[in-house]
């Protein structure tokens, strides 16, 4: 199938191309393709890739709008005949007990997350900057996180924090301290996905943070020791400034996969005890996949007002550098 | 910026139209390919969520014996319970259900709900020796949609070894009281009391269900005072530490690690760790979960279903026939239960039949004569929806987070919502 339709091309636009000159003036009622071949063949090149984005990324955010206005309860799924029901799954989202729970879990899930990650991101990669015996070794080992399938390091986090056999418990008991339920009780559950999240997400922020440091050009630390700036006034006045768009980039991107976590706390709590660790990409899961009875369109609409989420911080991103290029 | 010459402009407008065309000649050709397979004569597609018994396994010998003699090829495709329902459902919204599908009981009315699967009447087979509270989780609206390829549940199992040492005798439990009595004598000896699993999942309600119906509660009024009874036992043992707090997090499998250290008195958990119990560093034994005021309470059936999803060709349902009843004969059962080693067969005969093959069985024989079905008492479809709520409820008190009574309360009014009723 696929050599016939070779054939056939090469014959039709080849016959078009070489014939185009000679027909024009014989067919007089019908003009020439319009457009000029330069553009004819960018068309020709493009179109590989609009197949590809219409495919792979405009008809799954077309399906899960429209997933999201149907009313796609498991039979309808099957059948195919849901039935039309606008933003009833939209109000049913925002009026649920849950949303207001998720939508704050979701916020101090993500801001605290990234905070740290980027923090500690920073002072690891201003560490490292230093070039001393091992720390590339060191360096690779703070890449870890990275390499470990998500199950494994979660999984791992979850039994570290095991109320009664965890090893963060036996250090805390060993020392006099009380036992924390971390993963059951609703005060730490929150805050122990969070831990596990900023450990994964240090070596992103490290990795980005260091090359961008690479880019400073060492003659302005050398220029301002120089001047006699210490070591706080160099990183304030020049590391800050000269890292700045690396930062947006790195902000923008972590709050962007944070938004989406769902493994790491479905693997440790899948959002419990009650609702206490749920964030909104996990409750989509769980109203999806997590239960007996999939509920596809309040998912697919939770799965939406994420998207619209990840895109604000995207805009904000976008007039943060136009706003930088202007001045 | 950089414009090329003319000429070489011009040659590229047909490479690239090429070019495109021949990008969507392929994505054309392999997606044709695709959608070929599944329909071969020869050749029967067979889904279980038995992801643990590889190929070449005694399963999937067994599972290949069945194809065998209905005379043909069985391709047999393994994935865990929760994905195997997604992928049925996309796969009959596709039209490419497999031929057979084992699912666990809970998700049968799901499916059935949907219109995908073929009632036994079409397939012709018969039902009538399955007991009957085995086979209501595969009624819906009084059309059966599957057998019970065997059935377990839940007990409880001791470590005699602890019960020795705090002078506690099995035999003496025989309600709630006399439960937690023992729990408390266990604790006070120096060992840790009881773990069961009341992760937020199916798994938690499953646990939950024999405290609730052994309290006289009705999963239609997730509210009464008998079900506050039964979750206010639960967070009474873990308020005294005769639970660990880690059951809120515990799946089944969690429960039974931890009772395998050998530091529990008790665990509950299931007819699967019949031969892990037997093989464990200390003796065990099982009792019977007690009903509050005594007696035994009805626990929660557990197994799979054999279905058969709808197909264009019906001409195939006559093989599918032959595949069913090979693993649904008495032989057949006691030989998925020797194979797994915790199925109960769902008939009497293929119960008799097991017994005399390994007798100490007996109380798990009487457990499954006693279960109930989740799905039964009308529920069908409506019990997944009943369950979120509940399991959240035993979340929500266990963590604290509100006392029994409010968070049940808080259950039924999420459960009436989702239901409608």
């Amino acid at each position: 199938m696929a050599t016939t339709s070779v054939e056939t091309t090469r014959g039709v636009s080849g016959g078009g191309a070489a014939g185009r000159v000679p027909a024009a003036p014989a067919r007089r009622g019908r003009r020439r393709l319009p457009g000029t071949p330069q553009q004819w063949s960018a068309i020709g090149f493009a179109v590989p890739l609009l197949v590809y984005l219409l495919a792979f990324y405009a008809y799954p955010l077309w399906r899960n709008v429209e997933l999201s206005l149907h009313d796609y309860t498991v039979r309808a799924f099957v059948q195919g005949d849901p039935e039309f029901v606008g933003f009833a799954n939209y109000a049913e989202v925002f009026t649920s007990g849950t949303f207001g729970a998720a939508l704050i879990n979701t916020a101090v899930f993500t801001l605290v997350s990234i905070g740290f990650q980027y923090t500690i991101g920073l002072v690891l990669a201003v560490f490292f900057q230093a070039n001393f015996r091992l720390s590339s070794v060191l360096r690779a080992l703070f890449l870890v996180p990275w390499l470990l399938p998500l199950i494994v390091s979660s999984s791992t986090w979850a039994w570290m924090l095991n109320s009664e056999y965890g090893i963060v418990n036996s250090v805390i008991t060993a020392f006099g301290g009380q036992q924390i339920n971390w993963l059951t009780s609703p005060e730490t559950a929150l805050i122990s996905v969070i831990i596990a999240n900023v450990w994964l997400g240090i070596p992103f922020n490290l990795v980005i943070l260091y090359s961008g440091l690479q880019q400073i050009p060492a003659d302005l630390y050398e220029a301002a020791s120089l001047d006699g700036a210490t070591t706080w006034q160099r990183f304030r006045h020049i590391t800050v400034p000269l890292l700045r768009p690396v930062t947006a980039i790195t902000l923008l991107l972590g709050s962007i996969y944070t938004l989406k976590v769902v493994d790491v706390v479905w693997i440790m709590t899948t959002g419990g005890p009650g609702d206490a660790s749920l964030i909104l990409a996990v409750w989509s899961y769980r109203e999806a996949f997590g239960t007996g009875r999939p509920e596809f369109s309040p998912a697919a609409a939770i799965g939406n007002l994420l998207i619209v989420i990840a895109l604000v911080f995207g805009f904000v991103h976008l007039r943060m550098q136009r706003s930088r290029e202007r001045s | 910026m950089h414009n090329p010459p003319r000429t070489s402009a011009a040659r590229s407008v047909p490479a690239g139209l090429a070019a495109a065309t021949l990008v969507l000649a392929t994505a054309c050709s392999s997606s044709g390919d695709g959608g070929g397979t599944s329909q071969d004569a020869d050749t029967y597609t067979w889904w279980d969520p038995y992801p643990q018994h590889s190929e070449g396994s005694a399963w999937a010998e067994r599972v290949d014996d069945c194809g065998e003699r209905a005379g043909v090829e069985i391709e047999r495709t393994a994935s865990d319970t929760t994905d195997l329902t997604n992928r049925a459902l996309l796969a009959a919204q596709e039209g490419t259900s497999p031929d057979v599908i084992l699912l666990d009981n809970p998700a049968v009315p799901t499916l059935a709900d949907t219109g995908m699967l073929a009632t036994v009447g079409e397939l012709g087979l018969e039902v009538g020796a399955v007991d009957e509270n085995l086979l209501a989780a595969g009624v819906v609206d009084e059309k059966t949609y599957g057998i019970p390829i065997g059935a377990n549940t839940l007990a409880i199992y001791y470590n005699a070894e602890i019960l020795d040492g705090a002078g506690v005798d099995p035999e003496s439990i025989g309600d709630w009281e006399s439960l937690t009595g023992a729990l408390a004598r266990v604790v006070d000896n120096g060992d840790k009391g009881i773990t069961f699993a009341a992760t937020g999942t199916e798994e938690g309600s499953f646990q939950f269900l024999p405290w609730f119906w052994g309290a006289g509660a009705d999963l239609h009024d997730l509210d009464s005072p008998e079900a506050v009874k039964a979750l206010e036992l639960w967070d009474g043992w873990l308020a005294e530490g005769y639970a660990p707090e880690s059951v809120i997090n515990n799946s089944q499998n969690t429960t039974w690690e931890e009772f395998s250290t050998g530091e529990f008195g008790f665990a509950v958990n299931g007819t699967w760790q019949v031969n892990s119990a037997a093989e464990a560093d200390f003796d065990t034994g099982v009792i019977q979960i007690p009903a509050q005021g005594g007696g035994t309470a009805p626990a929660p059936t557990g197994g799979e279903f054999i279905v058969a999803p709808l197909q264009a060709e019906t001409d195939r349902y006559d093989v599918t026939r032959q595949i069913v009843e090979c693993m649904t004969t008495p032989e057949g059962f006691v030989e998925t239960a020797t194979t797994f080693a915790y199925y109960i067969p769902p008939t009497a005969e293929g119960q008799e039949a097991l017994l005399e093959k390994q007798p100490e069985l007996e109380p798990w024989v009487q457990a499954v004569r006693d279960a109930k079905g989740r799905t039964s008492d009308n529920l069908g479809t409506d019990y997944p929806e009943i369950s979120e709520p509940m399991w959240t409820a035993v979340q929500n008190a266990l963590s604290g987070s509100a006392t029994p009574a409010e968070a049940l309360k808080q259950a039924q009014a999420d459960a009436e919502a989702a239901t409608g009723r």
